[in-house]
């Protein structure tokens, strides 16, 4: 029965995975940039929580309705002068200024919240689980990640087959030169696909928040975890990352039962597996050129 | 990827056929006066234990091993088109190398080579992974192969688990004594890694990797064993980065997982890298020197002097691409190293023209030549 | 040589106006001080030798490629300096060399994005069905997986799609049957029916005479011959298209090369 528990447990943590990684995978399939800040975004967002949350009388587990759109803001407008500004040298300049940034992230938050650990406080909401059975706990809060993971990805989904906005990001991604010739605006819309990158990336570090303690360094084990749920599921397919992070959860939670130490060594063994057989990943559609 | 640093020949023919003009690998200053500088500022490095502080000793070896650091990850980077951020496995690797070693009865000294090849051995079947994958996810994944080595190697509680352990061997050594010995273990590595990093880039794989950088599709097609000479680069920057570990074990005597595994290393290696100019040997020694200087300056400011620097190689990556170095080179026709091959006139002084906008040099036009249209 | 096509009354206004435009490709020269000038209603061809400058032009016309020098004005206003989607709202749309379709979007999602920032205009997907109706059948497949016939067919409607008033085709020909070729080019006179100004290059100069009012040839990057299908001579075409030892300067604007 611990084994079940540890797939049910796999299978959550799977969809908070998989809810980091559609941001990182959305840069990446539209505009080319490997985010390597991706991760300390989300611990920028589950501080700006801290901070703004008591300070607006805004009950915890509603933060995202400050958070979110914030993000959403900062990311077009990192995009619209950072990240394009590195673009417009190459991808290889956008992968050390990302990279930069991540170091920069991370020592800003050490020197203004110190390396104590924070937590979300959502009160008893942390607590509540469902239990069919005794060694099987589903806790609500976790279950509620899954299920925001798949509308999120739901969304994603539609936004990007069914509106003209998405349809030109989609353009703009296969050929940025013919979607300007057809009237697009490129920067305009890679600010919209970073906007929209940044909103998940705030909703995963508010969820990651108000899951477990986080400090100034907690973004660089979430970056690694959402590339490998990315590169697992298969590079350019949205649901193989929803996959992707399930199985690395699985990995993860049925390697820490073996042994605690063995957690996150168990999801880095099956990621360089997955590496080694099968490069495409899962789902993928491409080759992770 | 950067510019290249190879002139530009300013016309779509071959130099060859232009018939004024010369290509000749050098730079601006005379081949004896690099010399002259090279084995004065050796000699003054040899000399040096003898003229300061044990304290600045035990600073230059800190600045020895990131300068190594540096150079290595130079190579990967700015002549092989590869970011790694996982370095920092390398480097652990090395340590614990050494650590093993000593604990094995290995003189302390000796181990540092055994070390840094052991880093790169095994650097080996890593490459036959992560080479899969291409641009930001290669970088990823060898950051993802870092965590491994470390996770893997903290569960070892023979070599200290999680918590460390002391490297037996050098202990009983004076201050002064174990000061010199790690000072001339580090300088041995410098001199080896900057000597060998040089060497290869004038090497045949140099030229493959110059290529490479200028046009990929194009040196493959010309029949360039790109992904050979990417392996090689990998595990030279292995083996440098390997023993830049061994040095940090030797000098610190202990070792422990979290510190020489820590992506901080390759942010230092990257950030020293692009501020003194990727792409060109005087870079990370400039770099390295920049960083010294400030990391002292802010030496109580906590994490500010990591701050400062990050922002400070974030500019340059997008505003000056080639760094402090890249950009006297450019104006100052100046090379330390001589790696480039300048285009020049047979007679007279005057440099190929730049602009776009001013005519190109006299040449014949074959039958075929033209200009091209289309992307 | 006679062409076909019916040239615009003397008194059309000018709708393109090319002065002196020189574009580069880093530091080599793609296009030097080239002018002309189309007026509405008129099939412009540009012709010319495999690198010769004619897709730089076009794509430094359309705004994907940066001139060194030189001024583009459509309909009088200045449009050197706009970017591509300004000028296709200007009303100046490429069908890019290559086709260049999105090859993982639909059919049908292809043309929906040539309808983007649409002007106002007799183009909509009713009409574009008219003309293709496999195009209605097979709208939920991949471009990608169209024939080049096809693929040609709907770069032509994303861009007619636009509702442009110069239409400018890359080598429409490239890489086609000559009876696929045929039956695109066999459009050109229901568009100028609707207004439309066409600016083409082609490599094939048997094409160009046949479609086109007015024949333009590039060599290397400049002009060496201008004027109307009768105008021209076959050997003085010949030696402006491959170059050659007695070559003059022809055009106005137009430099030889040195023999």
């Amino acid at each position: 029965m611990v084994w079940v528990n540890a797939l049910i447990q796999g299978i959550l943590v799977g969809g908070f995975y998989a809810l980091f990684a559609c941001g990182l995978s959305l840069l990446f399939g539209v505009m080319g940039i490997i985010n390597l800040a991706h991760g300390d975004l989300a611990v920028i967002a589950a501080f700006v929580a801290l901070t703004l949350a008591p300070a607006a009388h805004v009950p915890m587990v509603w933060s995202f309705v400050l958070v979110v759109p914030l993000f959403a803001l900062g990311g077009y407008v990192l995009q619209r002068t950072l990240l394009q500004a590195s673009l417009n040298r190459s991808p290889f300049t956008t992968l050390l200024v990302t990279f930069g940034l991540s170091v920069v992230i991370e020592n800003v938050l050490l020197e203004v919240f110190t390396s104590n650990g924070q937590s979300l406080n959502i009160g008893t909401l942390i607590a509540d689980s469902f239990n069919p059975t005794t060694t099987i706990s589903v806790p609500y809060l976790s279950l509620v990640v899954l299920v925001v993971a798949v509308v999120v990805l739901g969304s994603l989904q539609l936004f990007l087959s069914r509106t003209r906005t998405g349809r030109m990001i989609r353009a703009v991604a296969d050929d940025r030169e013919a979607a300007q010739l057809s009237g697009a605006n490129y920067q305009h819309l890679f600010g919209i696909a970073a906007a929209i990158a940044f909103a998940t990336v705030a909703l995963a570090g508010l969820a990651y928040g108000m899951y477990t303690e986080f400090s100034f360094d907690a973004g660089t084990a979430n970056l690694l975890f959402a590339f490998e749920a990315v590169v697992i599921g298969g590079i350019g397919s949205l649901w193989g990352t929803l996959v992707g992070g399930i199985v690395l959860g699985i990995a993860q939670q049925v390697g820490g039962q073996i042994n605690p130490a063995y957690q996150i060594l168990a999801g880095h063994l099956v990621f360089l597996a997955v590496l080694v057989v099968r490069p495409r990943g899962l789902f993928g559609v491409r080759a992770a050129a | 990827m950067p510019a290249g640093t190879l002139a530009a020949p300013p016309a779509p023919t071959a130099p060859a056929a232009t018939g004024g003009w010369l290509v000749r690998r050098g730079s601006r200053l005379p081949a004896w006066l690099l010399a002259v500088l090279a084995l004065g500022c050796l000699a003054v490095l040899a000399a040096l234990p003898a003229l300061v502080s044990q304290a600045d000793t035990q600073l230059l070896v800190n600045f020895f091993v990131l300068l190594v650091m540096s150079v290595m990850w130079n190579l990967l980077a700015g002549y092989a088109g590869m970011v790694s951020i996982g370095q920092q496995a390398f480097i652990g690797l090395g340590a614990y190398g050494v650590l093993v070693l000593a604990m094995n009865g290995v003189p302390t000294i000796a181990s540092i080579p055994l070390a840094a090849l052991v880093a790169a051995v095994i650097s080996l079947p890593v490459s036959l992974v992560v080479f899969r994958l291409r641009g930001g996810y290669f970088a990823i994944a060898t950051w993802v192969v870092s965590d491994t080595a470390m996770l893997v190697i903290s569960s070892v509680s023979a070599i200290g688990g999680g918590t460390g352990h002391a490297v037996p061997g050098l202990a009983s050594l004076s201050p002064r004594a174990f000061g010199r010995v790690t000072y001339y273990a580090a300088f041995v590595v410098v001199v080896l890694a900057v000597g060998g990093a040089y060497a290869l880039l004038r090497s045949r794989l140099g030229l493959v990797l110059a290529a490479v950088r200028d046009d990929e599709i194009g040196a493959r097609s010309a029949g360039a064993r790109v992904l050979r000479a990417r392996r090689v680069v990998f595990v030279v920057a292995a083996l440098g980065c390997g023993a830049a570990g061994a040095l940090l074990a030797v000098s610190q005597l202990q070792v422990q997982a979290t510190a020489v595994f820590s992506v901080q290393w390759s942010a230092e290696m990257i950030f020293v890298t692009l501020i003194g100019g990727i792409g060109t040997m005087e870079g990370p020694i400039l770099g390295t020197i920049v960083f010294y200087l400030l990391q002292q300056n802010l030496a109580n400011e906590g994490a500010w002097y990591l701050i400062i620097f990050g922002t400070l190689a974030v500019a340059i990556a997008i505003w000056a691409p080639k760094g402090i170095w890249g950009t006297l080179e450019r104006r100052l026709g100046l090379s330390l190293f001589p790696l480039t091959h300048r285009v020049g006139p047979v007679a007279g002084t005057s440099r190929p023209p730049r602009s776009p906008g001013r005519p190109t040099p006299h040449v014949e036009r074959g039958p075929g030549a033209g200009a091209r249209s289309g992307p | 040589m006679t062409g076909t096509a019916t040239p615009p009354a003397e008194s059309a206004p000018v709708l393109l106006e090319v002065r002196n435009l020189s574009a580069h490709h880093g530091q080599l020269p793609a296009v030097r001080d080239v002018s002309l000038s189309l007026r509405a209603g008129e099939t412009y061809a540009v012709i010319g030798a495999n690198g010769a400058g004619k897709s730089t032009l076009l794509r430094t016309l359309a705004g994907l490629h940066r001139p060194s020098a030189g001024t583009v004005r459509l309909d009088g206003v200045d449009v050197t300096r706009l970017s591509p989607e300004r000028r296709l709202q200007a009303g100046i749309a490429l069908v890019p060399e290559g086709r260049r379709l999105f090859p993982s979007l639909s059919v049908h999602e292809n043309l929906l994005v040539g309808t983007y920032r649409a002007r106002p205009g007799p183009f909509h997907l009713a009409r574009v069905h008219d003309l293709f109706p496999w195009m209605a059948e097979r709208r939920n497949q991949k471009a990608a997986a169209l024939s080049g016939g096809e693929q040609q067919a709907v770069a032509l409607c994303r861009a007619l799609l636009a509702n442009p008033r110069l239409l400018l085709l890359d080598e429409l020909s490239l890489g086609l049957a000559p009876i696929i070729v045929e039956r695109i080019y066999a459009l050109l006179p229901q568009l100028l029916a609707d207004g439309l100004t066409v600016l083409l290059v082609e490599q094939d100069v048997g094409q160009a005479l046949r479609v086109a009012t007015h024949l333009h040839c590039l060599l290397e990057g400049s002009t060496t011959l201008t004027g109307t299908p009768d105008e021209l001579r076959q050997e003085d075409l010949e030696v402006a298209y491959f170059g050659g030892l007695h070559l003059e300067p022809v055009a106005p604007g137009g430099a030889g090369e040195e023999a």
